[in-house]
């Protein structure tokens, strides 16, 4: 089976300066790769490298056999922090939508599909609840829900997600688990930026960032306390 | 009553034309001015504004087209950010502010050469919506029905852009292609307005009714609904105002315009806090319950 994606002495960062280097892994069907760093440490860089937003400085890196950015409706990338102006008058379901617009371009028009995989999208997070509701009204959690439906309406192959358990309650950080696995499970390849350990227990590959790999490798290998210690300064609990 | 709120459109044809150029600038400024609001353009807006000025003023003082030298200045303004921002790496608000106060004092300059400087000066800053003929309503049609099409047409990465660069590039819709499109509407909308309200009180309209709509609104058509009838009220308003006391049209029109908004947000305001209010009794009344969203 082809990986979905494949860096090679990959480097990031902005302008000329390299935040990250030396980045080597490759993410096969329905594998998890876990981002764990400090802030600044290079996760969102490298996320935003992957969804061809941010270009690479050095090394190569492809996303389902392409370079980064260039297959848009595939690819389903969660901002940090979405933006979310005070004044924006639009719906949860209009928000969870737009997650079809990579689909649809600029002039088709959406189909009954379409508006079956946003309802399904929006069912699975738990956003249904409040769809009619202006998204300026909701909570940040909410707000975090329906973002997280945004990027399910994609129906991609691989999965972008940096912080998604931002804002969340426990119950929201379970929830967000389950549909990480659920896409896993029908062969979506997700790469996510956290702060939680617990975030990486079921990842495939654990990459522990500080402006460079600390350790990378599965959950138990990676996650020493050397290697926490290292990259946060003191051993978290995990 | 009739008379004093409808008499002065049905005895005078020039109020009439006034009221159909305000009528059609409204709806132009709404479309426009929603996504101006929604994606933080009210600088730039501004600032395109004032970009015609040099334009006009050159058109006033050689005698061509003032349409067409304010297309020009608008040209001038959108292209000399654009090099700025990019070739200097400076931040779009630096960029803007330079090219804003070096267009405006170019227009100023070039005006002075004029023999009427202050007369002609007033009328592009202020407009001359008193004095709006058959060619100049043809003309926002045209421009009405241009700014719509281009709205439409670019209706899901003007949305996109209103919400996250990043998500509107993931889309595949490229941020810096329609972000320049859509300043180009904006700047379409200004070159078919300076003549009625000027190119001073322009950013009024394109601003008030919007961020009005925006208010109340759910969806983006709503708020599109509410700016243009928001801006065609206070057109009537305005001239109305005007007529029966002999004061400056355009500015009465945008300042009718921004005192709706101010009633409006004073309306939200008590409907907030009337829930607030309620949301407490509520509270008090029921015990308190911990619902969670069922995710599956």
């Amino acid at each position: 089976m082809s990986a979905r994606i494949e860096a090679t002495g990959l480097a990031v960062g902005y302008g000329h300066r390299p935040i990250v280097e030396g980045l080597n892994f490759s993410l096969q069907p329905g594998e998890l790769l876990v981002l764990i760093g400090t802030n600044g440490s290079g996760k969102s860089t490298l996320l935003k490298t992957l969804a061809g937003l941010v270009a690479a400085q050095k090394g190569s890196v492809n996303v389902l056999g392409a370079a980064p950015g260039t297959q848009h409706s595939l690819v389903g990338y969660l901002p940090q922090h979405p933006v979310s102006s005070h004044t924006l008058p639009l719906r949860v379901e209009d928000v969870v939508a737009m997650g079809r617009y990579a689909h649809l371009g600029l002039t088709r028009r959406a189909r009954a599909e379409d508006h079956r995989i946003v309802q399904e999208s929006m069912e699975r997070t738990g956003a249904i609840a409040y769809k009619s509701r202006p998204l300026r009204d909701l909570s940040g959690g909410q707000q975090q829900r329906t973002h997280l439906a945004q990027v399910l309406a994609r129906r991609a192959d691989v999965l972008l997600l940096d912080e998604p358990t931002a804002g969340l309650d426990l119950l929201g950080r379970q929830a967000v688990a389950e549909l990480v696995a659920q896409e896993r499970a029908r062969g979506v390849a997700v790469v996510m930026a956290t702060h939680e350990l617990s975030d990486a227990d079921t990842a495939d590959m654990v990459m522990l960032l500080a402006q460079r790999v600390v350790a990378q490798g599965s959950p138990a290998t990676a996650l020493t306390d050397a290697a926490l210690r290292e990259c946060f300064g003191f051993t978290q609990p995990h | 009553m009739a008379h004093f709120l409808f008499g002065p459109f049905l005895d005078n044809e020039f109020l009439r034309q006034s009221l159909y150029a305000g009528i059609l600038v409204s709806a132009i400024c709404a479309v426009a001015g929603t996504f101006v609001v929604l994606r933080g353009l009210a600088f730039a807006g501004d600032a395109l504004a004032h970009g015609v000025v040099p334009g006009v003023a050159a058109a006033f003082l050689f005698g061509f087209s003032g349409v067409l030298g304010a297309a020009i200045g608008a040209g001038v303004m959108m292209s000399g950010v654009s090099v700025v921002t990019r070739r200097y790496r400076l931040s779009g608000d630096t960029a803007i502010g330079l090219l804003f106060v070096g267009m405006l004092a170019l227009g100023v300059i070039i005006q002075s050469r004029s023999r009427s400087f202050a007369g002609d000066l007033t009328n592009i800053l202020f407009g001359e919506v008193l004095g709006v003929s058959n060619s100049d309503l043809v003309w926002q049609f045209i421009a009405l029905v241009a700014v719509c099409a281009i709205a439409w047409f670019c209706r899901r990465p003007f949305l996109l852009l209103s919400v996250d660069d990043g998500l509107t590039e993931t889309s595949g819709f490229s941020v810096k292609k329609y972000h320049n499109i859509m300043l180009a509407m904006v700047a379409l909308t200004v070159v078919a307005s300076f003549q009625t309200v000027g190119t001073l009180l322009v950013l009024g309209l394109l601003i008030a009714p919007a961020a009005t709509g925006a208010l109340f609104a759910r969806r983006i058509g709503t708020m599109m609904v509410v700016a243009a009838v928001v801006g065609i009220f206070s057109t009537y308003v305005g001239l109305l105002v005007s007529y029966h006391a002999n004061v400056a049209a355009g500015a009465s029109i945008v300042f009718c315009s921004v005192l709706e908004f101010t009633a409006c947000a004073v309306v939200v305001e008590v409907q907030r806090w009337q829930a607030h209010r309620k949301d407490i009794h509520h509270d008090h009344d029921q015990p308190h319950m911990h619902g969670h969203v069922h995710v599956s």
